[in-house]
């Protein structure tokens, strides 16, 4: 994967793998489908995805980014953010 | 919000039946119990015998109603029992022999 730079506009993927079977999964349901921007990438870390499951875990990136809260919240002010630390194949370009 | 998706029953972030009772915030003391299974998590995962990621794992496989049944460190120990067993550390019937003795 090419990365995400500070700035970038980006969508957590649609994806349910709660549905295929057992996972341990780090992305919150609601953020699921949801735009957002790229703050910082904190560098590079083992898939949680996979060591959970006691698997050899594949190096992933891991981003803080910012999600408009009251359009995930339905509350809140005109402003506010979330700040959500999602791993990268979450992730597609926006 | 409150969108039907098939989250996971762990996953209870802006879920609006969690939202009903404030949460307490007050600093509340540990007992003997969630001291000592802290403890063995942290021997645990010094030893390398099982990380973080899959005491999460297997808190977050407990089952709806026991979950939200169990304390925070119940659902640890749980978990850790669960490993354990998996991993073959322990046997059931070590298990068994050892719960009896309590």
């Amino acid at each position: 994967m090419a990365g995400f730079a500070p700035g970038a506009l980006v969508r957590v993927k649609d994806d349910w793998p709660e549905t295929r079977g057992p996972v341990h999964i780090r992305t919150p349901h609601y953020l699921r489908g949801m735009r957002g921007k790229v703050v910082r990438r904190f560098g590079d870390y083992p898939n949680p995805e996979d060591l959970a499951f006691a698997r050899p875990a594949a190096q992933r990136a891991l981003y803080h980014v910012a999600f408009d809260q009251p359009s995930v919240w339905q509350e809140g002010k005109a402003g506010d953010q979330l700040l959500v630390e999602i791993y990268e194949h979450w992730l597609e370009p926006a | 919000m409150e969108k039907d998706v098939p989250r996971a029953h762990h996953d209870l972030g802006g879920v609006s039946k969690f939202m009903c009772e404030p949460v307490d915030v007050e600093p509340h003391a540990l007992t003997d119990f969630d001291k000592e299974v802290d403890g063995l998590r942290a021997v645990l995962g010094s030893k390398r015998v099982m990380t973080v990621d899959e005491l999460r794992r297997g808190i977050e496989a407990i089952p709806e109603a026991e979950y939200h049944r169990l304390s925070y460190y119940r659902r640890w120990i749980r978990s850790i029992t669960d490993n354990l067993l998996v991993k073959g550390v322990i046997t059931e019937a070590e298990l068994r022999a050892a719960l009896d003795r309590v």
